[in-house]
């Protein structure tokens, strides 16, 4: 037995070495992926809360699973046009270093 | 010590470290790898919580597809590596003071002020029985049937918007 506490910390800590690759790496493709360890977290949280649920109502519930099969699905249309436009820009900058995007212009 | 308590500290450890590794390493090929083993780390987690088929969609869709799409963007712009930059000095430690700050207000919270409470039971084995993706499947298609057809719409949303952005303009290629 497992306290549910115990996956949402490790979900807030996952979370957190996410924003750290956000806020602390240079290359977008890094970014990136930090932002889908992000998502990652939250959908191990949302999976722990609904097994949580489901073993104190006894029950087979749903509801959590189907809402982290939509984040899946989003994050993979995130990631198409995401990746996208990490493409556009290194064919206009030859760089996908972020700190380089600093020029506002198309 | 439960063995499902040991099994879970094991798994936390490498994700934790696949996820570390993810930041820390320079090259992003080994980012990307990395990332990957953190991923399957956390679908066997979504087993161990009876979920086998978020756990299946997650090494799928997460480290099948979006990750070798990953990698063949990284090939495909050279990009495993950033010539070092002075840009921005101040940003860098900035961003980790306040990264640990998170870090310790998140936990501060999670364990004293809204502390989550409940416990999770291993699945038994009718979890993993075909039976449980057939009622997932049904729920999926009657009460959450509207949410689906509008990530269907998304995902075509998403492709033609793609095949716009990287299409080039008729000016551009003459």
């Amino acid at each position: 037995m497992v306290p549910v506490e115990y996956y949402i910390i490790l979900s807030a800590i996952l979370f957190t070495i996410g924003v750290l690759g956000v806020l602390v790496r240079r290359n977008a493709l890094v970014i990136f992926m930090s932002v889908e360890l992000m998502l990652n977290a939250a959908n191990l949280a949302f999976v722990a809360f609904a097994r949580a649920h489901e073993v104190a109502a006894g029950a087979s519930l749903f509801d959590g699973q189907i809402f982290v099969f939509f984040v899946i699905a989003v994050a993979a249309a995130e990631v198409a046009v995401g990746l996208a436009l990490i493409v556009e820009i290194f064919k206009s900058k030859h760089s996908i270093d972020v700190d380089q995007m600093s020029s506002l212009k198309g | 010590m439960t063995i499902d308590l040991i099994l879970f500290l094991i798994l936390a450890l490498i994700a934790v470290a696949t996820g570390l590794g993810m930041l820390l390493s320079q090259n992003a090929v080994y980012s990307a790898l990395f990332l990957v083993l953190n991923f399957v780390t956390v679908a066997v987690f979504y087993l161990l919580l009876g979920a086998p088929f978020i756990a299946m969609a997650q090494i799928t869709v997460y480290a099948g597809a979006i990750m070798v799409l990953f990698l063949f963007v990284i090939m495909l712009l050279g990009a495993e590596r950033l010539p070092p930059s002075q840009a921005l000095p101040w940003q860098r430690p900035l961003a980790i003071v306040l990264g640990l700050a998170l870090a310790i207000e998140a936990s501060f919270i999670l364990l004293t002020k809204a502390r989550p409470t409940g416990q999770i039971v291993p699945p038994s084995d009718a979890v993993n029985a075909v039976e449980t993706v057939r009622q997932l499947g049904s729920v999926l298609f009657s009460r959450y049937l509207l949410p689906f057809e509008i990530t269907s719409i998304l995902l075509l949303v998403a492709m033609i918007g793609v095949i716009v952005l990287v299409k080039k303009e008729k000016w551009e290629r003459q």
